[in-house]
């Protein structure tokens, strides 16, 4: 496998007003590699989202190493993210906060096109049609969209530079249940036809189950189990694992509470 | 549950917000039986008007919104209620728990003021017995030391804590009518399974009529006696809930069922 972000023994720690340290995450390793998607699963506060951050140089990491094709990933100052930190592109959680209110989502996909080392590879318009939203649609601004229809434009946004690593951070929770897995299987869909590795995180399992292949499960700043997506969902090894599993209410109609 | 009384019946329910033409719907007669000792669930996305439905019964609509038809709560219409007379059932007969729990408490509150405010001014108590009685509801929601959570503020909680305490705060007045809307969308899965039993354990023990809003049909699977689907402001398909998750008649529940992860097969390798 061609390793493409590598993730070894990271430790993050914030520091709380009055209260010492947090630690936020306490010894991951990880390896995502190309053509593969990476689900990082688990509650809120155990994590996940301070990873996804480390590995775009927006917190700073305490001890460990994240390196990008072999390169450590420096953290992001002022000035503009070094073209080689640019391969690794991301979608947030809240597609209402992470466009621009004021441009229209053509020009925003632009700005992911020009730093994409292949001209060739997409225009604004095969992009938005790859993202199943109309062409003539490039004109339009954030608040004429719907919050499904805005993700489609970050994504697609994100496509236009040509990642090496894409990285999901919540990318479907804001969003109607009946679009979360179509969403998600179209990250994964664009991730794999561009040759790029995707890390997927989220809190919902059975959408991760559907479009990893690898699943790595989290809690309290630790990965508790990692595997074969199908592996996990079937066999869960770790106590923790089997015990969000349980959680989930199964949808057959039969009344049977979780837990 | 023709002649029974102690639930909730809303009949052609119609609400309208601008124009007065049929496009401005938010609701398009609406007809819902909530009845006591059941957990009636309401499904759909969002925009469907499941919201609506139950702020419509709380009386919390848009000053500019519209409304015609009747909801029935012990022979009375709360429709046709002077906002005085509302008062005297909305939140002591009728009581609703909100998504979020950190906007529906109020910050600078302590539990104890959260639970006894609305109550005792509902009652009449003194503040000893509205005190007492607060215990006993934080007692019957699994809030850890009741005695100590009364002195505390919301944001000492975590997420789960404070929505059971959202839920014992409308239960201070035993209501006969809860209405829950998202209760547990903003909860992790493990709490969410605590806070489903809970709410079962309320609707069997208490024998309140439950009128559960949710979009996830996992949560309607696990709580919810019946269930009817909403979308557009009409609902489209009602019934009990085995038969509405596993043979939908309408075509767009079974869309909705076949759109859920949990649904579909293992692994990205089964996906077209």
């Amino acid at each position: 496998m061609n390793v493409l972000l590598e993730l070894d023994d990271v430790r993050v720690s914030y520091r709380q007003p009055g209260r010492g340290r947090i630690q936020a995450v306490r010894g991951v390793s990880l390896s995502l590699g190309a053509g593969t998607v990476l689900g990082l699963v688990g509650e809120s506060g155990c994590g996940k989202s301070t990873i996804a951050k480390a590995v775009c140089g927006l917190v700073p990491i305490d001890d460990g190493s994240i390196t990008f094709r072999g390169e450590p990933v420096r953290r992001l100052g002022l000035r503009r993210r070094d073209p080689h930190a640019m391969r690794i592109q991301m979608v947030f959680q809240n597609p209402y906060a992470s466009l621009n209110p004021r441009r229209t989502v053509g020009r925003q996909i632009e700005d992911g096109l020009r730093v994409n080392p292949d001209q060739a590879a997409w225009s604004v318009a095969s992009l938005l049609e790859e993202v199943e939203l109309e062409p003539a649609w490039a004109s339009r601004y954030p608040h004429q969209l719907s919050g499904g229809q805005r993700q489609r434009i970050a994504i697609a946004r994100a496509i236009a530079s040509g990642p090496d690593v894409l990285i999901g951070d919540e990318p479907i929770a804001s969003l109607d249940a009946s679009l979360q897995a179509r969403v998600a299987l179209l990250m994964r869909k664009l991730a794999l036809a561009t040759g790029a590795g995707l890390l997927f995180i989220s809190h919902d399992l059975s959408v991760v189950r559907v479009i990893a292949d690898e699943v790595a499960v989290m809690n309290a700043g630790e990965i508790v189990e990692q595997g074969r997506v199908q592996r996990v969902w079937e066999h869960p090894e770790a106590a923790y694992t089997q015990r969000l599993l349980a959680a989930i209410p199964a949808v057959d109609g039969l009344g049977r509470l979780p837990g | 549950m023709t002649a029974d009384d102690s639930g909730l019946r809303i009949r052609s329910l119609r609400v309208t917000i601008g124009r007065d033409d049929a496009e401005n719907d938010i609701l398009r007669g609406i007809d819902l039986e909530v009845p006591a000792g059941q957990v009636t669930g309401l499904a759909g996305e969002s925009g469907s008007g499941k919201t609506m439905t139950g702020m419509s019964v709380m009386g919390l609509l848009p000053a500019a919104a519209r409304v015609s038809g009747q909801i029935l709560f012990e022979g009375t219409d709360l429709l046709e209620l002077s906002p005085a007379r509302l008062n005297a059932y909305r939140g002591s007969r009728i009581a609703m728990v909100f998504q979020d729990p950190t906007a529906s408490l109020h910050p600078m509150l302590s539990i104890e003021g959260q639970l006894t405010d609305h109550y005792r001014s509902h009652t009449k108590v003194s503040k000893a017995a509205a005190r007492k009685h607060a215990l006993e509801v934080l007692e019957k929601v699994q809030v850890p030391d009741p005695e100590i959570a009364l002195r505390k503020y919301p944001h000492q909680f975590s997420g789960g804590q404070l929505q059971r305490i959202a839920i014992a705060s409308a239960l201070m007045c035993s209501p006969s009518v809860l209405i829950a809307d998202e209760p547990t969308t903003a909860l992790d899965v493990t709490v969410q399974a605590g806070l489903l039993r809970l709410l079962r354990r309320l609707c069997d023990d208490l024998g309140l009529a439950i009128l559960l809003v949710t979009h996830d049909l996992g949560v309607m699977s696990s709580l919810a006696d019946r269930i009817a689907v909403m979308r557009n402001g009409e609902i489209v398909e009602a019934g009990d809930r085995y038969q509405v998750i596993t043979a939908p008649t309408d075509p767009y529940t079974r869309s909705l069922i076949d759109a859920l992860p949990a649904t579909q097969t293992t692994g990205p390798e089964a996906t077209p």
